[in-house]
Parts: C-alpha cells; structure tokens; sequence
C-alpha cells in the first residue's frame, strides 16, 4: 500500500518536473514550426540586412529593429552593468552581514516589480526630462537604455553578489596580509576571482534587456528606423512583434514568428554562454 | 641581538572576551621564536596581534603596547597597511592568490611599487630559491598558482612574503596540512632565513619547536606562562604547565 504511494507520488512528481521542460520544447517547436518557413522563403540575409519594414508591400527587412535591440541592450549594459556590479562590490565587501541581509532581499524585490511599472515611470519621468534637457521626442534609445539598465541591476546585483562571497576568505587575508589596501585587494584578488560570476550576471543582464517588451514599448518611441543618435526614436524586435500581432496576417504573421525565431535564438546562445561562463568557477592561467 | 618587537601589557578581546591576557614579551632579532600551547591558547590571536590582521574582523579591541623598533603599532596615526609590508604572514592554511606563481611572487613588490621587470624576475628567483623551490618551478612560473601541491603552495606562500623582503616573518601553523619532507623543507628553509630576518613561528608540534626555534613562548588559557631558550624550556621548564605540556602529560 505505502509502496504504490510510493510510486505514485514519484510518477507525479516525474511529470510535473517534466512538464516544464516539455513546455520550452513546445514553445520553442511551435516558433520554429511558424518562423522558420518564412525564414527559408525570405532569406535569411535579407531578412535581417534590409532596413524596409512595409508589411502591406510584402517588404520584411528587420534591420532597424534588429540595430534598435541591439542598441538599446548595449546601451542598458552601459548603464546598468557599471552601477550593477559596483553596488555588488559595495555591498559584499563594505556592508556588514546584518545590514546585508535586509538590503539583498529589498535588491531581488526589484525583479519582482512588474515592466509595466518601469514602462510607467519612464513615460511620465524620464522622457519628458529627456525631451526638456535634451531633446527629440524625449521616447528615445536612451531613454529605454536607462529604464532597462535599471530592470537588470537586480541580475546584475545578485549574481555578482554571490559569485563575491563565494570568493574565499583566505584570498582576501592572504592580500591583506602582504600590505596591499582594501582596495587592492579587491581589484586585484577578489573581483579577480568573481570574474566569471561577475561576466554571467551581466550576460544574464542582457538577455534580460534583449527581451524585455512593455517597458520598451512603452519608452523608446518605436519608430521603425535605423537610429543615428541616442534621442531618436526606435522600436526593438519585440517591440515590432508586440504591436503588430494583433492584426498581422499571412506572411506577416510568419516574419513576425521569424523575428521570435531571432530573438529566440539570440536569447539561447546568451544564457548557454552565461551558464558555459559560471561552470568554469576555477582560475585557469 | 637586538629587540625587534617590544610587547608590553597586550591584551585581546574578541566581542568582550578577553583572549589574551596581559601577555609582555621582547622578541630578538635575527632569530626563531617558537610559540607552542594547546588550541585556544591565544597562540594565533598573539600572532596576528602583531600585524594586525585582528583588526579586520569586528568585534577585536586591543590594549597594551606593541613596539616594533620602538614604535608602537596600535599608536595612532600608525598604518597598518605600512606595518604589513614591514612584517609578513603565512598562513595555516596553505592558499595561494587566484594568479599565475609569478604573479603571486611579485604581488607584493608590486604594491609596493616596483615596475621594473628585471627586478621583479630578480624577486622572484631570490625569493622562490629561498624558499627552496625554484628548482621545481622555474619552468613553470605562468602555471596558476593554485595548481600546485599544498606544500609547494605554502613555500609559495612563504615565497610571496619574501619578495617583500620584510623585516619580520609571522608563521601560523605553516606545516599543519604538510606532509613530513614538504615540513622538512619549509624548516630548513626557515633556519636559513633567520639570518636576515625575525622569525615568529606558531606551532602545534612542540617537536618542530625543539627542532628550530631559538627561542620558546609557552601559551595557555590566553596568557603566556613563560618564555626562554628552548633547550631549557625542553628539559628544565620552571612551570609544571609548560613540563606537562612539552612532555605531552597535558590533558
């Protein structure tokens, strides 16, 4: 009797552990099932290097959305990945335990408000400061940079975190002890042995960015165009397949799932990297 | 010989223990103290009282007087990054830096300012030769530092320390992890170097005392029972602690 519960309950739990890996099979073939077809009929090339998006023209090139992710993603990591892994460093080496405990969580609860938000704040803050200050229409490449940089710092920041304190005591004495400065230990030693936690936050970081849809719809404009300065407006490759599935139908139904095939991609190829990265935690000369 | 360290009245508390009590020592130069005591003596916080890594971990608070050549290291306006440069440590725990050997060797000369390449090669042959190693590693000085042997890492350790060239070494239990002929040869390295420098070394292994130090500091419960030339503190102690102890009578 105890025995088939036994197995029941394992049953049970071998398919609610698998069902999550089947979901991502599922999603991932049923992109590829809509977008791929297109991809092959299109050309790949032409596809992702021709900068005319006109749907009604049977015109599918996705270079500015392509060169908008792009640009926005950089220019998130140029704000958020200097601020993120800073703060990381101030708090796991100047910050007592106590006072630690109670900042990291407030950290993480970061990641727990929705992009909407963000998006929100962005709208009615930062673009029309941008506008005033600045410039152009104020919904701009730099303004989603700014909001995104923000959206990752949590990433940023735990990882990073974790991957310092995982950096042994003994690395940090042994510095100390032969007459260098905190500060030198922690450039020289400490950040030194985080590197590889350190680079998997930021890589995290950026698919987090190149993903993001709402707050980047909502901030950066989309115009579709090629952007030539950090105050035009742009719309990334989520953006596009946001605002235009809704009627889109036909092929540009399928350039749409193509662009997920994309983004999709570009996402995995990111995070295998940032896993590859976090795997090989020992010092190699 | 002459007084290196001049410690006067140093107390130690760790989160309102006392640790170390009222202990008052004078340490020579160019020679080897030994400090033996059972666990919990005080022994390493006596020992890391004098280049104040104590420091680092909340909650220490020192009083007395430590004079190193006269000045006093806990005196204001003393830095303790200076003090370290002045006197190295090695660890129990053998731990090399996350860095090529090479680049753990001219670690600290390079904090200290030193550019020139041939100098530090200079460094690093000197200080690995003295450490007797170079022979094993001269080949293979752009091999990360933590490939090594625990004992290769802990006379790296003891490496790093010499290109300093500092004028007093603290050992913490070095050969605690090591096997016999990796103890072996950081000892005989060790009685070469106190030529040049004050040795400080903390050991359980009252043998390795007899063996190198000159002289002997018996600790107990955080104070220091006494202190004198090993021979004598090996075969005619004053106190029946310290005979218990070196007889291995003790509990």
């Amino acid at each position: 009797m105890s025995l088939i519960g036994e197995r029941g309950v394992r049953r049970i739990l071998a398919v609610t552990a698998f069902s999550a890996i089947s979901a991502l099979l599922l999603i991932a073939l049923f992109i590829l099932n809509e977008g791929l077809p297109f991809i092959f009929r299109y050309g790949l090339h032409d596809f992702l290097l021709k900068s005319d998006w006109d749907p009604q023209a049977g015109k599918f090139g996705i270079y500015p959305m392509v060169a908008a992710s792009l640009w926005v993603t950089f220019g998130a990591m140029v704000v958020g990945a200097p601020l993120g892994v800073a703060g990381a460093i101030f708090l796991s080496e100047f910050v007592p335990k106590s006072v630690m405990r109670v900042i990291k969580p407030t950290i993480e609860l970061l990641a727990a408000i929705p992009s909407v938000v963000y998006g929100f704040i962005g709208v009615m803050v930062l673009a029309p400061l941008i506008r005033t200050q600045l410039g152009g229409p104020g919904l701009s490449l730099l303004a989603a940079s700014i909001i995104l940089g923000i959206m990752i710092l949590p990433t940023v920041i735990s990882i990073s975190i974790d991957s310092i304190q995982a950096v042994p005591q003994s690395y940090r004495e042994g510095s100390l002890a032969l007459g260098a400065t905190t500060w030198q230990t922690i450039h020289m030693v400490t950040v030194r042995a985080a590197k590889s936690g350190i680079i998997a936050s930021i890589i995290l970081g950026m698919g987090r960015a190149i993903g993001e849809t709402m707050a980047v719809i909502m901030v950066a404009g989309n115009a579709v165009k090629i952007p030539h300065s950090a105050l035009d407006s742009v719309r990334s490759l989520t953006a596009n397949i946001a605002l235009e599935m809704s009627y889109a139908t036909g092929l540009h139904r399928q350039a749409l799932f193509a662009t997920g095939v994309i983004l999709f991609v570009v996402i995995i190829i990111l995070n295998s990297f940032a896993i590859v990265v976090l795997r090989k935690r020992v010092y190699k000369k | 010989m002459d007084c290196k360290f001049d410690i006067q009245d140093l107390s130690v508390y760790w989160r309102g223990n006392l640790s170390l009590k009222k202990v008052s020592l004078k340490i020579s130069s160019s020679q080897i103290l030994g400090i033996i005591g059972p666990a919990g003596s005080g022994k390493t916080t006596f020992l890391r009282s004098l280049d104040r890594m104590n420091e680092l971990e909340p909650g220490f608070k020192a009083e007395g007087r430590v004079l190193l050549d006269g000045e006093d290291i806990y005196g204001a306006g003393y830095d303790a990054v200076t003090l370290r440069k002045k006197v190295g440590m090695v660890f129990a725990l053998p731990v090399a830096l996350p860095m090529s050997v090479y680049e753990n060797v001219v670690y600290g000369p390079r904090l200290a300012g030193i550019r020139n390449h041939d100098r530090l090669d200079e460094l690093v042959e000197q200080s690995l030769t003295a450490a007797f190693m170079w022979n094993e590693v001269k080949d293979r000085l752009d091999m990360s530092g933590l490939r090594l042997s625990g004992g290769q890492q802990q006379r790296l350790c003891l490496a790093r320390v010499l290109a300093m060239e500092p004028e007093v070494i603290l050992l913490d239990e070095p050969c605690s992890g090591l096997d016999p002929i990796s103890t072996a040869k950081i000892e005989e390295a060790l009685t070469e170097l106190k030529k040049k420098y004050t040795i400080i070394l903390v050991t359980n292994n009252t043998k390795q005392a007899a063996r190198i130090a000159d002289q002997t500091a018996f600790f107990l419960m955080g104070e220091l029972i006494e202190m004198g030339v090993t021979d004598r503190i090996f075969t005619a102690p004053v106190h029946k602690q310290t005979d218990d102890y070196v007889t291995g009578r003790f509990g």
